[in-house]
């Protein structure tokens, strides 16, 4: 008895082996967790796009719920996502503010007038020194950042209307929760 | 000329054509010019960027990567350590931003036991396994000899051929 049995654990092991493997093909490996999760919005001091003079800082980054985006000309995906972010910025709950990631300014200026500015303003961050701070690697990618300034999310990749729904609008709905309950 | 030698020949134009151009290939992994202060520096600026992960290219190191993310890194790294900022703390430096997944060597911890001892663990079953095969004690002789009554068998069988 103890024999038959014995023959069969390779079996299993295979087996075993195939469903880890298998599980591995649908786990995106770019999908990595942020350590900025849970921590404050790093401090920063950079101009805003559309004026070289007026310096920027955390602080205004105003809103119950921010979203801050991280976008430049030279990446397409941005030019994709960019109609639903126009949609998004539409939304009473939020304010979206864009990080121009290491882009021309006049590039990324002309880019705003030709699509539609979704952006309460975007920040200038031609050397990327927030970015790195942000721990970004790419664009597009965006934060979520709640009404105490910590970030609860941070999203590598373009947002559509089925990412916007599965992704964002759950812990949105939390925020705006934990915030009536005074949290 | 034949059509055997003439396709001799092309081949080899070929080679001869591929081995020039790799001779004058260049060398595809970035070059930064950066000036140390000291060759500890130096040292230790390799070091790290073997190191350290790039977040964007995942299977290669800050010194291998071509892309934008890496050369950032590389200049962050260098003006750390221009700075003075010991090893750990450049380290730490770069998992507070891009989180534990940029050290090719992560840090010993809950999520990262079975990544460190599974391997020994897996090793030392292994090792047990085969220990407990060898030892176990072959059949006795007594056993395997025959009985008086099997041997009695056997002769009557002998016997009758």
């Amino acid at each position: 008895m103890m024999n038959k049995l014995i023959r069969f654990i390779p079996l299993i092991l295979v087996l075993a082996l195939g469903v880890v493997l298998y599980r591995g093909l649908s786990l995106n490996p770019q999908d990595m967790p942020s350590a900025l999760v849970g921590k404050p919005m790093p401090s920063f001091s950079l101009p805003t796009l559309n004026n070289a003079e007026r310096i920027v800082s955390a602080q205004d980054l105003t809103g119950d719920i921010v979203l801050l985006n991280v976008w430049a000309t030279w990446c397409p995906t941005c030019k994709y996502e960019h109609p639903y972010l126009v949609d998004i910025a539409k939304k009473a709950e939020l304010k979206l503010y864009g990080l121009n990631y290491k882009d021309e300014r006049n590039a990324a200026q002309e880019w705003l007038t030709h699509y539609e500015d979704p952006y309460v303003f975007s920040i200038f961050d031609e050397v990327g020194t927030l970015g790195l701070d942000l721990g970004v690697y790419g664009a597009p990618e965006t934060f979520v950042i709640d009404h105490h300034g910590i970030i609860r999310k941070r999203f590598a990749g373009a947002i559509d209307t089925r990412v916007w729904r599965t992704e964002f609008e759950p812990l949105i709905a939390q925020i705006i929760a934990e915030r009536k309950q005074g949290e | 000329m034949s059509s055997l030698m003439r396709i001799m020949v092309n081949v080899a134009l070929v080679i001869a054509v591929s081995l020039a151009s790799s001779s004058t290939h260049v060398n595809a992994s970035p070059v930064d010019t950066y000036e140390f202060k000291d060759e500890v520096t130096k040292i230790r600026f390799q070091a790290l960027s073997k190191e350290l992960r790039c977040p964007k290219c995942q299977n290669q190191n800050l010194a291998d990567s071509n892309s934008p993310i890496a050369a950032d890194l590389r200049r962050e790294l260098y003006e750390l350590l221009q700075q003075g900022k010991a090893d750990s703390e450049i380290v730490d430096f770069m998992v507070n931003r891009y989180g534990e997944f940029v050290l090719y060597r992560p840090k010993v911890s809950e999520l990262t036991y079975v990544l460190w001892f599974g391997p020994a663990i897996l090793v030392l079953l292994g090792l047990v396994i085969v220990i407990l095969i060898v030892r176990r004690k072959p059949a006795k002789k007594e056993e395997l000899a025959l009985t008086s009554e099997q041997q009695d068998k056997l002769k009557q069988l002998l016997k009758d051929k």
